[in-house]
């Protein structure tokens, strides 16, 4: 009893000092523990709502009867999409309640990903890719120029709480470095968008800001006009004419 | 992914010792000549990712006039031993890292069920930096990775196939899974798929951002629902897997080709590139090159026809030319010098001391703080390693420290060697290969880049000679 008292007032003592837990990440990634906050924690009602009940059932049946455990990831980035791109714990429990497990199960898949937020984000979060290849080609300006524009701090989000700004390791997209993904979650699970913008200047990345702030959908994808996707600048020098089908030998001969 | 990057190390001990002169080469004196002196500029009739950059129709229609779903029935009636010899002919080598034998592989599964299914599991978790050649097959050509899923999955005597796609990968996976529900509804897929009255059902799983599961039984983990951390091996997946199933993981590309294969014949195949290293191939050519894209080329093409064929060149010319990490990150960089006449395939490569891997080629032109761009990758490792084993947690993060102040100059002299002892302290002390694939890069620089590392250290001792001087 003494210990519990004694642990329960050295959390209050750290809360005092930390304002917004997990808001500031150390080193990589966010904090692993949680802190009951009055907007996060496991007393606050969380479930599925009618529109995603069905979604879930159909993650659900892809996974033998068996293994539901299998599905904690989907349903939890769906849990993430209904909540406004982030988890409170109580969506946690419920997910650990779908899917038949102890929820330290989906506790330690939720703090183990790094797509999952377990604090407040932005209704758009803006995610600089840091690797090497978009590294080299400029995305520390582009960072740079985000955290500027908005006048905030990484991981910190606006006053008007629009946006975000963070940092994930390579999202794959190098050959149109340097990239930026927007994760929108302004309108829950059914207009949820995670677009790449790709082949990014300081001057677009702040113009694309702008026009989310104006509720307009910039378009994705590359921002060089000069580039077909994944192609080279100027024109692909490959596959310039109509694909034919491949030729196919007498498969009842071989 | 990684997985096999373990079993390469277990190829070549002579890396180890930091001997990179000879090697293997020692004793293929008495090759054949080879009947080719000449690889790349590839055909577009002989490319087969047609729909590469998503000119096209992707979906069903389009699929089909390229040629896909063609006579798959008749594919699947040959039967299992015929698709994997098959394979084997073609010496297609696996796409995800390695280069292991595609259809040896395949051969690993077993070959009378004692009951439990079996099931392919494809590896689409693309995180390796610079490497972004799935993306492409998923949004503009999906349906090749679904016919494949059901050509492999007959050659492994699979019921089912989950495709792992990484978590950010959303509008990949909306595409592909459209092209999932366009497939099932054609009879191409599920029961009696194509008609041949095999079943096999293709469900699509993602992740949520974790480089780690890129390796196979992180992957199996994370597909259960638990956090991505490997296995211990044995027992092997092709044993014990998925649900304690016996299961294959294989690459995206490995998949996506095998069908052409195939249909064109594994002879076909198998005219591409040197010996051993057939085919054709996606690279993804990023960093300092005037026009970075991704390009199906032919294995063993030279890296500066590579990059001045399709890539306009390196940034303000050849010469600018600083150094190039060939095969994704997890691979040791090779400078110029190198770089002048090495051919891009598994085996020459290997040779230089570094690798294929993914053939994500990054190239760096002299304004690049070589230094720093490794020192990110170091902090990549720090930032994806699970935790899981001690020498990988603790050592990635004191590599990505130490690196901080390599990159200032902030070290002794011995301290240099200290960092490449701690790599090597890393290497092969770790459950799967992120240990070694932390290790390799920064091995790499200290290899090529020792002066650079030792005259920062000296400039930044001058410096502070001249400040307590003053």
């Amino acid at each position: 009893m003494l210990a519990r008292l004694a642990s329960k007032r050295l959390l209050e003592i750290r809360q005092a000092f930390r304002q917004s837990p997990q808001t500031t990440r150390s080193l990589s990634t966010a904090l692993n523990y949680h802190i009951d906050t009055p907007d996060n924690n496991p007393n606050v009602p969380w479930e599925f709502n009618e529109a995603n009940k069905p979604k879930v059932k159909e993650i659900l049946s892809h996974y033998p009867s068996n293994y539901k455990q299998s599905a904690v990831i989907p349903l939890l980035d769906l849990a993430q999409q209904q909540h406004g791109g982030w988890l409170p714990v109580s969506a946690m429990d419920a997910v650990a309640k779908v899917v038949e497990v102890a929820p330290i199960r989906v506790y330690e898949v939720a703090t183990f990903y790094s797509m999952f937020n377990r604090a407040k984000v932005g209704k758009y979060h803006l995610l600089v890719c840091g690797t090497t290849p978009c590294m080299i080609r400029g995305s520390r300006e582009i960072e740079d120029a985000l955290l500027k524009h908005l006048g905030v701090k990484r991981n910190e989000v606006t006053k008007d709480g629009l946006f975000s700004v963070g940092e994930m390791e390579c999202m794959g997209s190098c050959v149109n470095a340097p990239m930026i993904t927007v994760a929108d979650y302004s309108n829950g699970a059914e207009g949820y968008t995670y677009n790449y913008y790709e082949d990014l200047t300081p001057k677009r990345v702040v113009e694309i800001v702008e026009a989310l702030k104006r509720g307009e959908k910039p378009p994705h994808g590359t921002q060089n006009p000069e580039r077909i996707n994944c192609g080279p600048a100027g024109g692909n020098t490959t596959l310039l004419g109509e694909p034919k089908p491949p030729p196919c030998r007498d498969l009842d001969a071989c | 992914m990684r997985r096999i990057l373990s079993l390469e190390r277990a190829f070549s001990p002579w890396r180890r010792n930091g001997n990179w002169m000879p090697g293997p080469r020692l004793f293929t004196t008495a090759q054949p000549p080879p009947e080719k002196s000449h690889y790349g500029n590839l055909n577009d009739s002989d490319r087969i990712f047609t729909n590469l950059y998503g000119v096209h129709d992707p979906y069903l229609k389009g699929a089909r006039r390229r040629g896909d779903w063609h006579r798959t029935k008749d594919l699947i009636h040959k039967g299992t031993d015929w698709i994997v010899e098959e394979i084997k002919k073609s010496g297609l080598r696996g796409r995800g890292g390695a280069g292991f034998p595609a259809g040896l592989k395949w051969s690993f599964m077993p070959k009378v069920s004692d009951g439990r299914p079996s099931y392919l599991v494809i590896n689409a978790d693309e995180s390796e930096p610079g490497t972004c050649k799935d993306r492409e097959i998923m949004r503009h050509d999906p349906h090749k990775l679904l016919e494949g899923c059901v050509i492999a999955g007959v050659g492994m005597r699979a019921s089912a196939a989950y495709i792992y796609i990484r978590g950010e990968y959303v509008d990949e996976r909306l595409s592909l899974e459209k092209a999932r529900i366009e497939a099932y509804a054609a009879g191409l897929l599920g029961k009696n798929a194509c008609g041949s009255g095999y079943d096999f059902d293709v469900h699509i799983h993602f992740g949520a951002g974790a480089y780690i599961c890129g390796e196979e039984t992180a992957l199996l983990e994370s597909l259960e629902g638990k956090q991505g951390k490997p296995r211990l091996k044995p027992p092997f997946p092709a044993n014990t897997g998925l649900y304690g199933c016996p299961t294959t993981v294989t690459n995206v590309e490995t998949v996506a080709v095998a069908p052409t294969i195939l249909r064109r014949g594994p002879e076909w195949f198998a005219g591409f590139g040197r010996k051993n290293n057939s085919g054709t191939k996606l690279f993804c050519i990023s960093g300092h090159v005037n026009k970075p894209c991704t390009v199906e080329e032919e294995m063993s093409i030279s890296l500066k026809e590579l990059l001045e064929r399709h890539c306009g060149g390196v940034r303000g010319g050849w010469d600018n030319l600083l150094a190039v990490i060939p095969g994704g990150s997890s691979v040791a960089l090779i400078p110029k010098s190198v770089c002048d006449d090495v051919l891009m395939d598994f085996d020459a490569l290997k040779d230089v001391g570094s690798g294929l891997g993914t053939a994500a080629v990054i190239v760096m032109d002299k304004s690049t703080d070589i230094v720093d761009a490794i020192g990110r990758l170091a902090y990549f490792y720090k930032h994806e390693s699970c935790g899981q084993c001690t020498p990988c947690r603790e050592g990635t993060t004191w590599l990505w420290m130490m690196m901080e102040r390599m990159k200032v100059g902030n070290a002794k002299l011995e301290e240099v060697d200290m960092l490449y002892e701690l790599t090597k302290q890393i290497e092969g002390h770790t459950i799967c290969a992120l240990g070694d694939a932390a290790a390799w890069p920064v091995q790499g620089l200290i290899r090529h880049f020792r002066p650079e590392l030792e005259r920062r250290i000296k400039e930044n001792a001058d410096r502070e000679l001249r400040c307590a001087g003053n």
